[in-house]
């Protein structure tokens, strides 16, 4: 048995490409395929025969089409916004750990685990005309009229904050506690404030953790599907580019057309991470991640 | 103290759909004035979920026995060698799990309806592994590196064959980790819902995708039967739930992309 020493390049031998080939074969046969599949046939439309941008023209001249891709944008921004910024205020508050961190966290597991079907259903329970929320400000003399929190926008922002927040604050608190105290310990030790040590310490320490929350948060509000449907106007305010996608694919059974909004979909969401990418790019990214709370 | 707001969010969201559940009537009033379990009988019959419940489980476990044979192999490698392009082959296995579901299952159940296994069983297995298989490498591989390679010399020097090295050494060692990637498999197949919506058919419905499409048809049904069946869901989830967290801490329920290298 011949082997180089870990942490050098080795050539493969014959078990260890048996060893990776299954894995490698299944997401080459069911990812990368299918994904240049989706490519190939949405340039070969039902209509057209051979080769054609019919489908991406149709797509930017119907109005009906383009907009959802404003309305995927208006969605997902501030929602990215929103969960990355209390992802970081609690994350950035617990960093030093506090009284029952572990049942805090498991609860938080819960919404992940549960899935974005039943918490809609929940929110809509909850948050609707006659739900309890309504129920206990208007019996608080709190408001006068009913909330309308369901069946629009903000239904869909509720209900990807509750699937996402605790996403990102997990990994954020992962990500934070990771930082050597003693940094920050120095810091205060020579004076400075705890909004200076945030600014100047930690900030550019969390920026490519922050980095990767926004990017990660950001694709999965771009690709909001079953929120939009279940807690938004499906056919107006909130008909996301991913319902569009859905409609063409298993209403009007155009697969080329319904592929070509996916590879659009796709291409928006790749465009969203490389912002990103170059944002970090721009800020200090020394990172000194030391032995810290683990 | 935000956190506790957002679990009482979470908590009233939760106990809505409970409360629901066992209704007789309920409008307006901060409870129902009645209750009743018939709705649990009235959901079991009317959504055929015997047979729902049973596509379930059956997906489930399939998933888990495939990704982890799949996944076990390609992690030990991963942990334990270096070779050229192996950057690349991460990243490879590491998009299913970043790019949202949504954008690839669009073509992905269009290359499966074109090789007539579109809206079976078998599609919705193969469709659900393709994040569960890089998932599984990703939980397996930091066990494998945490067993020294000394063990595994030590047993080749007394004369230990391939198959006794992986029998007597990395099987035993690596169990937490087998039992930790399996749970987890487990919690997000049974949850997973945009893959199974774009490929499941009439017959191979897992519960999620038959409790969105009773959601979807708002009206149709009574609300507390929809609730029903959510109800049932949840335990189920929180039945694995609950296993889960004896094996896996909860932050390595979200994937971390932090782990320091050593």
């Amino acid at each position: 048995m011949r082997r180089g020493r870990p942490g050098e390049p080795s050539e493969l031998d014959l078990m260890a490409i048996a060893c990776l080939l299954p894995s490698f074969l299944y997401v080459l046969v069911m990812f990368v395929y299918p994904f240049f599949y989706g490519v190939f046939q949405s340039l070969h439309p039902l209509k057209v025969d051979g080769f054609s941008l019919a489908n991406y023209i149709a797509f930017f001249s119907d109005e009906y089409q383009y907009k959802t891709v404003a309305i995927t944008f208006r969605l997902a921004v501030p929602n990215t916004i929103i969960v990355v910024a209390f992802g970081l205020l609690f994350a950035y508050s617990m960093r030093r750990g506090i009284l029952l961190e572990r049942t805090i966290t498991t609860i938080l597991v819960l919404p992940i685990s549960l899935g974005v079907i039943l918490l809609s259903q929940g929110i809509l329970g909850f948050y609707g005309g006659k739900g309890w929320l309504n129920q206990m400000l208007l019996g608080l003399g709190i408001i006068e009229e009913q909330l309308v929190l369901t069946h629009n926008f903000t239904g869909v922002m509720l209900s990807l904050f509750m699937q996402q927040f605790p996403f990102c604050f997990l990994m954020l608190l992962g990500y934070i506690s990771g930082i050597d105290p003693s940094i920050e310990n120095s810091a205060r030790t020579l004076g400075a404030t705890p909004w200076t040590v945030f600014r100047r310490i930690m900030l550019p320490l969390i920026a490519p953790g922050l980095a990767i929350a926004f990017a990660l948060v950001f694709v999965m509000s771009f690709a909001t599907f079953p929120s939009a449907i279940l807690l938004g106007q499906p056919t107006g305010a909130t008909r996301t580019i991913a319902i569009a996608a859905y409609a063409q694919a298993f209403e009007m059974f155009d697969m080329p057309y319904a592929s070509a909004i996916a590879v659009i979909m796709g291409l928006f969401q790749l465009a969203g991470l490389l912002v990103i990418i170059l944002l970090r790019k721009r800020m200090v990214t020394a990172a000194t991640m030391g032995v810290g709370k683990r | 103290m935000l956190v506790l707001g957002f679990i009482l969010n979470l908590l009233g969201i939760v106990s809505h759909v409970m409360v629901s559940a066992f209704a007789k009537r309920w409008f307006g009033t901060p409870l129902p004035r009645s209750f009743t379990t018939d709705w649990f009988s009235y959901a079991w019959k009317e959504f055929g979920l015997a047979q729902v419940l049973s596509v379930t489980i059956f997906v489930a476990l399939t998933v888990v026995v495939l990704a982890l044979l799949i996944g076990f192999p390609a992690a030990y490698i991963l942990a334990r060698r270096n070779f050229r392009g192996k950057p690349v082959l991460l990243l490879l296995y590491f998009l299913p799990l970043i790019i949202p579901q949504m954008t690839y299952g669009i073509p992905l159940a269009t290359t499966l309806l074109r090789y007539g296994i579109g809206g079976s069983v078998t599609g919705v297995i193969l469709a659900v592994m393709v994040p569960m298989v890089p998932l599984a490498i990703f939980i397996l591989m930091p066990f494998f590196e945490q067993i020294s390679l000394n063990l595994e010399w030590g047993a080749a020097m007394m004369g230990a064959n391939r198959f006794q090295i992986f029998r007597r050494i990395l099987l035993p060692l690596t169990l937490p980790g087998l039992l930790t990637a399996g749970v987890l498999i487990l919690v997000n197949t049974v949850s997973n819902f945009e893959l199974t919506f774009l490929v499941s058919g009439a017959g191979s419905q897992t519960l999620v995708v038959a409790l969105f499409y009773n959601v979807f048809a708002g009206g149709v049904r009574p609300v507390y039967s929809v609730d029903a069946m959510a109800v049932m869901y949840m335990t189920m989830v929180l039945i694995l739930l609950v296993i889960a967290l004896r094996f896996v801490r909860p932050t390595q329920m979200v994937f971390r992309l932090d782990q320091p290298k050593r």
